[in-house]
């Protein structure tokens, strides 16, 4: 039960900053993309506050053999860069400017009921379901529908542990 | 370049708090706090439906938090904005396709990522920041598509 209630104050305190930060605005997220334009720097400054808490905190909490609540942390491996990761990057960096919204403050937003909040986490979470199946257009599957254990916990692992 | 509209303090303060949701989340779950991991993670097959109740209660404390930002500071909200929901469904399309396909935002590569000295979330920072810069000149300076 704990977990759950610190999940959900985590989710609300990061709400908070969001919205005191401005960055729930598309207009302040497209202001800092457009440096040939009228250019609103704040984005800089509430990545680099935010990265600031993390930098120093997240080596002290390391320190510690597991979290408070669970037994491990769970942290992806520091795998190579790849084609896949940078390829992933530059389509989201894409959305991020036609949108001036990425995943937190989108969500974050589907309370002003802007149809146009809603149009954009309708189809992040389509692209969230049709992505795997992208990604497996042209790979040959052996056995389509029967994987063994093993197999199935490799999936999960790429699918469910994010950076 | 002119600079318009700069908010320093609100930016860093509120950056902080981001900041220690993150610090929060990891101190006592043990979990990054990258928004578009965790919200797939509700969606997929994948996870025990402990680390399927988790990311709801997370994202849950998101929506709400959200909504009461809406009402306490609108005019820094998407409450008045007008925006063009076919250009905001193409964005979000594209945002869940890389987010998917490059494991994680601006969250979870931004916030946590580079806390963690991840080479690959540098490599994504720099890449989702110069596509978004890029694609920001071509919108309003090539193509003349306005800014909200």
């Amino acid at each position: 039960m704990k977990i759950y209630l610190s999940a959900f104050v985590s989710g609300l305190i990061f709400a908070i900053g969001l919205g005191i930060s401005g960055m729930m605005s598309p207009q302040k997220v497209q202001g800092f993309l457009d440096l040939a334009g009228r250019w609103d720097p704040s984005l800089a400054l509430v990545m680099g506050g935010g990265l600031a808490v993390t930098f120093v905190t997240y080596p002290l909490i390391f320190k510690r053999k597991a979290p408070i609540l669970s037994d491990h942390f769970a942290l992806p491996g520091q795998a190579k860069i790849d084609p896949k990761l940078i390829g992933g990057a530059a389509i989201f960096g894409s959305g991020w400017a036609i949108s001036g919204l990425c995943p937190g403050p989108a969500l974050a937003n589907l309370g002003s009921f802007n149809p146009g909040v809603w149009a954009f986490v309708g189809m992040m979470l389509l692209g969230f379901v049709i992505y795997p199946r992208l990604s497996q257009i042209g790979t040959p599957r052996s056995l389509p529908g029967v994987e063994t254990p093993a197999q199935k916990q490799e999936r999960c692992e790429e699918e469910c542990v994010v950076d | 370049m002119v600079i318009e509209n700069f908010t320093p303090l609100p930016a860093l303060i509120g950056g902080g708090l981001i900041g220690s949701a993150a610090a929060l989340l990891m101190l006592f779950n043990g979990k990054i706090a990258g928004i578009s991991g965790i919200t797939k993670g509700i969606l997929g097959e994948c996870p025990t439906p402990q680390e399927r109740f988790w990311r709801i209660a997370f994202t849950l404390g998101l929506v709400l938090g959200g909504a009461a930002m809406v009402y306490a500071l609108p005019a820094a909200t998407a409450l008045s904005l007008k925006l063009n929901p076919a250009q905001m469904a193409l964005g979000g399309l594209l945002v869940g396709v890389g987010t998917a396909m490059g494991n994680g935002c601006t969250s979870g590569h931004g916030i946590c990522g580079l806390a963690r000295r991840s080479q690959r979330s540098l490599g994504s920072v720099i890449t989702f920041m110069g596509v978004g810069f890029v694609v920001m000149f071509v919108m309003s300076h090539l193509i003349g598509v306005a800014r909200f």
